[in-house]
């Protein structure tokens, strides 16, 4: 983790005001930002932790608890939201038992909700670890639902 | 790769000889694959173009490009056939083969592929006989249907970087800011301030190194002009801002663009790097002496950052806070230097003004508001995209002719225009011109043109709530009539929608408002009761049924709604029990359904299911 903590920073030359993107970039390599790893940039941008933790709770797009292995983001942009997002963002929260923001005990599925992704002639739009579903709505936010959970399970039994 | 070039006269021969090598008359099939089309899996099309073309050994005789967005993006994915100009839309990803053998090869036309005009119901064949096209004035964003984001020669082609080598080997920086001025270009990023000024401003404050940046931290939910501008032609954003630089005299630039634009931050990291190879970025820009080179900052999502200083902050690598604007930051801006912070589409529009000059700019549009503008239009629209117009083009010209207006057969009841500072506008204003002045009049804003378009089962305390709600979340917390009045206004609307609203919550959401709009320290708090207060001014009855009546009259707002079955259109199809999630909905096969009160959790699934609109709210 130390490593790639260097390598990163190594890319932006060390320089602090690249903070954030060191950050996202850090993210995205290890899936959250652990404790350890903010240590690790603290010490090697010699930037407070403090600091360090003001920015990565500012921010929305980090997160200091793990991601589940299915990444749900539902658009709640304007053009979504008038489209119906919120009743769609309901019925995902009820199938899966958490709250928009969360992960399942499981660690299989996060879901959140994000601000518009400017694919709005698609909206309502449902992200799934990176891939667009387009035109979403409440049986086919279930129906995805269902295939991913099934999905995992068979992925977990070949591992 | 492209060797450096050295003198303006250099470039004029590069675009020349570039010219001379392309036929105009040889076909070319032209994909769109901005984000929007993307979206519709557009690349796996593309990539059947390039196997298809190979396999037929076409590759010599029919050019292949990849551009973006055209702003269509209701019809994605996209393919136009050149020279003729042939418009295919919601073509299918397998369909690359037929194209090339029957409309390239043949010169037949494919008729499923061709847009029908839902007016008239005549099927369209070329793309300039498109109503969504034929009204526009595309002057700014046409030019991404014509290059391949990731060549520079596409764009050097269409004569790209003239401005920058007019403007460096024949005009004074002097020269450069009054012609701006003279345009009056103003910022498209929503405040409307003229550019000129500002980068008079900045040019002859005091402190170096001066640093000019590129806002394309875009927040506003429902609008992406500045994505497609930035990720479709990223060079000529690029051209701009070298031009002012060197008109404010700026070494150093940064562009600031949100992380969730992956495809943006791509293309203009080419951009650079192509730009810096070509000897138009970096040091001695065509042999004039002058040096600038541009850094990419990705943003963290934070809506607060569109702000200037919050931006500078972030770009510092700390919070994005804003600070009180006593000090301008033209004099003390990023790292307390004079900055000049202009947004993506501004940015844009400045080599038009170099290129065809001041008077014929200034000849676009309304008195105060010169030039174009980008619009997103988004929501009940029967065609969802960009769509460029001169500024003073009205509200209804751009949701009726343009967008095709409504779909589903639903009627008209708002467009919200300005993103989270701005407001709800209703029909009996469709005929104000749009511009950076008019909107204002009647409590919204042009802002950044997200333009929302809103049906009768919207409901407008329903949108308040949402972006108040938006407000909430992406206030930064330093000042407290932001930080609490905002919340304040929010649980007051939740209350409103949860049919908890009482007598005077209308008039304390005005009071409130003015407090925070007094009382806050950036534009985000400023503007934050726009919503609130255009809906109340023009939609004050709807607040009253909600209430008074408790009742919501678009069937929105959960706790003031029921679910029933119209026995009269119900044909016991049983859809609606399947898909119910709590048992709610029940009925025998071919007989009238029923849903128990008590179950129902109005989720909405059985309505969506209906396909016979049986399901009734109230």
């Amino acid at each position: 983790m130390e490593d790639t903590v260097k390598e990163i920073i190594a890319q932006y030359r060390g320089d602090r005001s690249y903070l954030v993107p060191i950050l996202q970039d850090v993210q995205k390599a290890l899936n959250y930002l652990p404790k350890d790893a903010l240590f690790a940039v603290s010490a090697q941008l010699s930037v407070p932790i403090s600091r360090i933790y003001e920015v990565v709770t500012f921010y929305k797009a980090f997160s200091l608890k793990p991601k589940g292995r299915y990444q749900l983001s539902l658009c709640m942009g304007t053009a979504c939201h008038v489209r119906g997002a919120e009743l769609i963002a309901g019925n995902i929260s009820d199938i899966l038992g958490i709250k928009e923001g969360d992960t399942t005990a499981d660690l299989e599925f996060s879901f959140e909700t994000v601000g518009c992704l400017g694919a709005c002639a698609l909206g309502p739009i449902l992200v799934v670890n990176g891939e667009y579903h387009g035109h979403m709505n409440i049986a086919k936010s279930t129906k995805i639902l269902k295939k991913l959970r099934k999905k995992g399970a068979t992925d977990d039994e070949q591992d | 790769m492209m060797s450096k070039i050295k003198s303006f006269d250099e470039l004029k021969r590069v675009q020349e000889s570039l010219k001379a090598g392309r036929d105009p008359k040889k076909p070319c099939i032209t994909v769109c694959v901005g984000t929007g089309c993307l979206a519709y899996g557009t690349q796996k099309l593309v990539d059947n173009f390039r196997e298809e073309l190979a396999a037929r050994n076409l590759g010599d005789k029919i050019d292949f490009r990849t551009t973006g967005c055209h702003g269509f993006c209701e019809r994605g994915p996209m393919v136009i056939i050149s020279p003729e100009k042939i418009f295919y839309q919601r073509v299918g990803l397998a369909d690359a083969g037929e194209i090339i053998d029957k409309t390239l090869l043949k010169g037949e036309i494919i008729e499923r592929l061709l847009y029908v005009d839902g007016a008239t119901g005549e099927k369209i064949v070329h793309e300039d006989d498109v109503p969504f096209y034929k009204k526009q004035t595309r002057l700014v964003f046409g030019l991404n249907s014509k290059v391949d984001p990731e060549s520079l020669e596409d764009y050097l082609a269409i004569d790209g970087y003239s401005a920058l080598g007019k403007a460096l080997t024949g005009m004074t920086p002097e020269e450069i800011i009054q012609e701006v001025i003279k345009a009056n270009l103003r910022g498209r990023g929503g405040g409307g301030f003229p550019a000129g000024w500002k980068w008079d401003s900045t040019r002859k404050a005091k402190g170096e190194p001066k640093y000019i940046v590129c806002n394309a931290d875009e927040g506003d939910p429902g609008a992406y002009m500045d994505r497609s501008l930035l990720e479709g032609n990223p060079h000529l954003v690029l051209e701009g801002m070298i031009i002012g630089a060197y008109a404010i005299g700026s070494s150093e630039g940064y562009i600031y663009v949100r992380n969730e634009y992956p495809l943006a931050v791509k293309n203009i990291h080419i951009a650079i790097e192509q730009a810096r190879e070509a000897g138009l970025l970096g040091k001695n820009i065509l042999g004039s002496g002058f040096s600038f080179d541009v850094k990419i900052n990705r943003g963290g999502g934070a809506f607060v950052c569109g702000e200037s200083s919050a931006l500078f902050a972030s770009l510092e690598g700390r919070a994005g806070e804003p600070r009180a604007k006593y000090v301008h930051a033209t004099d003390r801006g990023l790292y307390d230097k004079p900055t000049n912070l202009n947004n993506v589409e501004t940015w844009a529009n400045v080599p038009f003004i170099i290129n065809r000059g001041a008077d014929w700019y200034a000849s676009i549009g309304t008195d105060n508001s010169k030039g174009t503008k980008i619009f997103s239009l988004v929501g009940k629209i029967s065609n969802t995209g960009l769509v460029e117009v001169p500024m003073g083009t009205t509200l209804r010209e751009i949701v009726f002719e343009i967008g095709g207006g409504i779909p589903d057969g639903r009627t008209f009841k708002a467009i919200q225009t300005g993103g989270p500072s701005g407001g709800c506008i209703p029909e009996k204003y469709l005929d104000l011109p749009v511009d950076f002045d008019e909107l204002t009049k009647i409590g919204s804003m042009m802002g950044s043109g997200g333009l929302i378009v809103m049906d009768d089962r919207n409901c407008m305390v329903d949108v308040a709530k949402y972006f108040t709600n938006f407000l909430v979340n992406e206030s930064c917390g330093k000042c407290v009539p932001c930080r609490e009045g905002v919340r304040r206004m929010r649980d007051i609307l939740v209350d409103v929608a949860d049919g908890k609203g009482q007598e005077g919550d209308v008039e304390l959401l005005e009071q409130i408002s003015a407090a925070v709009i007094d009382g806050s320290l950036c534009a985000l708090g400023n503007s934050a009761p726009n919503p609130v207060l255009s809906t109340i001014r023009h939609f004050r009855d709807e607040y009253r049924e909600h209430i008074q009546e408790k009742r919501c009259p678009a069937g929105v707002c959960k706790a003031l709604i029921t679910y029933s079955v119209d026995p009269d259109t119900c044909t016991g199809c049983t859809v609606c029990a399947k898909v119910c999630p709590t048992g709610a909905a029940s009925g025998e096969r071919k007989k009238v359904h029923t849903i128990d009160q008590a179950k129902c959790t109005k989720c909405g699934a059985c309505r969506e299911g209906c396909k016979f609109d049986a399901i009734i709210v109230r």
